[in-house]
């Protein structure tokens, strides 16, 4: 096969062998210093900005076939759609019927003076742009960027659970890495018992590993998992996953443990990034703050509130650490009912608590 | 014969179209067999018309497939600009030979490809070891022929 154009030698602008070793220098300079964390971080913006109209463009005729569907669907179709959604508000607000109350009563028995406002502060939904980003790893494109406000280490969800987190924010669109990305690792805790531990996605959509149980730790399958609020990007207590599998081999000191992500990133077009209340006490990186407010003053017997112990260890504050890294992360002090040296009780946390009579209650109804 | 200046427009409308074939959403069984299309056509471009393109191009495009899917930037340019190279090197040598060697030529260049990334991925701590990764060297040292009779029809020089 003979190519059309006539052979030339390369002449403009040095031998190709010169050129190739400027060129090769070049990409190590840009490797070293997009592998220093943030060197890059505006060429990276710059650049994420300028690709995105292709992005779109490129997701544009399945966007369109989707309206096009969307905009001939059935009148059927319709109202069997609106009678499911129906039902399922109604069951939503049945269950939520109770919420306030709960809440209120909650925070009367934990001592706080107020019910706390949920740990959600707002969300905005987003689009999945859709995008074919890096076959190999699971990463998606969203259409939202720090216009809206996004910022680099968010939490994504659905209303199912948690998705994952941003990790490249451009000016209109966010690369999301998801929990089963084998490079992401969440702080998951057993819903059941309590158990900590971490969950490392396994590289495809339909599962999750958690591979630093022991083999005699208390986890079968079915139970929930949801994230434990340490490693300073997700709060806590939201969904993640549910353990489908557990295998323990008697020579392996560690179980096998698979868990199906609850979040169906596969099928949805649209989630959610979320903002949390950062003053709340099951807000990401604010874990020692949870402690202090949240330790129930009629266990503890002096009025000593966690905080003013230095030798507590602090359970890994990370502030703002981009992903939950496996290490560091799994220690946390549990909410220390031995008694505490006594210290001078701080007087904007400690309404000085007689043993057995919470005196500041919460506001009687 | 204005040569160098009609290639380039078309060069880099066929390394768009090629950058929009690698990012198009596929069905999931389909999508470890993607061949790598900027590659193809950048060692296209090299071969056919090493002045037009060449190691520029390779850069460049590879800097690209950075932004949409490299953990790491410059590591696709690296890669790229690596073939780029071999390629404008020998492409007196590789013009002329048969389709299937050619094919099997361009399966090494893909592999070499396929090897740099990997090894930047290993390097950089972002590993992904399944051996997936591997199969677009086939598939697109298979599809090599097409593209390039296409491209070659493309550039208007033999119908």
């Amino acid at each position: 096969m003979a190519f059309g154009t006539p052979s030339r030698a390369p002449a403009r602008g040095g031998s190709p062998g010169l050129r190739f070793a400027l060129y090769a220098i070049a990409s190590i300079v840009v490797m070293f210093l997009d592998q220093r964390e943030g060197w890059l971080e505006r060429a990276r913006f710059v650049l994420q900005a300028a690709s995105y109209p292709l992005q779109l463009a490129v997701s544009s005729p399945t966007a369109a076939w989707s309206w096009f569907q969307e905009s001939f669907e059935t009148r059927d179709a319709l109202r069997n759609e609106n009678n499911k959604l129906r039902l399922a508000q109604r069951d939503v607000l049945l269950r939520s019927m109770r919420f306030e109350e709960l809440a209120r009563e909650n925070a009367q028995l934990r001592g706080l003076r107020d019910a706390l406002p949920p740990v959600a502060d707002h969300w905005l939904v987003s689009e999945v742009v859709n995008v074919q980003l890096n076959s190999l790893r699971q990463r998606v494109l969203l259409n939202r960027g720090t216009a809206n406000g996004v910022f680099k280490g968010q939490a994504v969800m659905d209303e199912k659970g948690l998705l994952g987190q941003t990790l490249h924010v451009g000016p209109w669109s966010a690369e999301v890495i998801l929990i089963t990305d084998p490079e992401h690792a969440v702080p998951v805790q057993v819903e059941r018992n309590g158990l900590r531990t971490i969950a490392v996605g396994a590289g495809d959509t339909a599962s999750l590993a958690l591979p630093y149980l022991p083999a005699n730790a208390d986890v079968k399958s079915g139970d929930l998992l949801v994230t434990s609020g340490l490693g300073g990007v997700f709060p806590a207590g939201y969904p993640v996953a549910r353990i489908a599998e557990v295998h323990r081999d008697a020579v392996q000191p560690l179980a096998q443990v698979r868990a199906i992500p609850l979040g169906r990133i596969e099928v949805d077009r649209e989630v959610m990034l979320v903002w949390f209340r950062p003053e709340h006490p099951a807000a990401p990186g604010a874990a020692s703050m949870a402690d202090s407010k949240s330790g129930n003053p009629k266990i503890q017997p002096q009025v000593a509130p966690p905080k003013p112990k230095p030798t507590a260890p602090e359970p890994a504050a990370a502030p703002s650490a981009p992903a939950a890294t496996p290490k560091a992360t799994v220690s946390k002090p549990a909410a220390a009912p031995k008694p505490a040296p006594a210290k001078p009780p701080v007087p904007e946390s400690a309404p000085a608590p007689t043993a057995d009579a919470p005196k500041p209650p919460a506001r009687e109804q | 014969m204005g040569l160098d200046d009609e290639p380039r427009g078309r060069m880099l409308l066929t390394a768009l179209i090629a950058l929009i074939l690698t990012v198009l959403p596929l069905p999931p069984w389909l999508e470890p067999g993607r061949p790598a299309f900027l590659v193809l056509t950048v060692l296209y471009w090299s071969i056919a018309s090493p002045r037009a393109g060449g190691i520029a191009l390779g850069w460049f495009g590879g800097l690209l497939l950075d932004v949409f899917q490299g953990p790491v930037l410059g590591q696709h340019a690296l890669a790229l600009s690596l073939v780029t190279y071999i390629a404008v090197r020998e492409h007196q040598r590789i013009r002329y030979k048969p389709a299937v060697q050619q094919a099997m030529i361009i399966g090494a260049a893909l592999a070499v490809y396929e090897f740099v990334v990997f090894a930047i991925d290993g390097w950089s701590g972002h590993p992904v070891t399944t051996p997936l990764r591997w199969l677009h060297v086939a598939t697109g040292a298979a599809i090599w022929p097409f593209a390039a009779a296409f491209l070659n029809y493309s550039s208007g020089k033999r119908a």
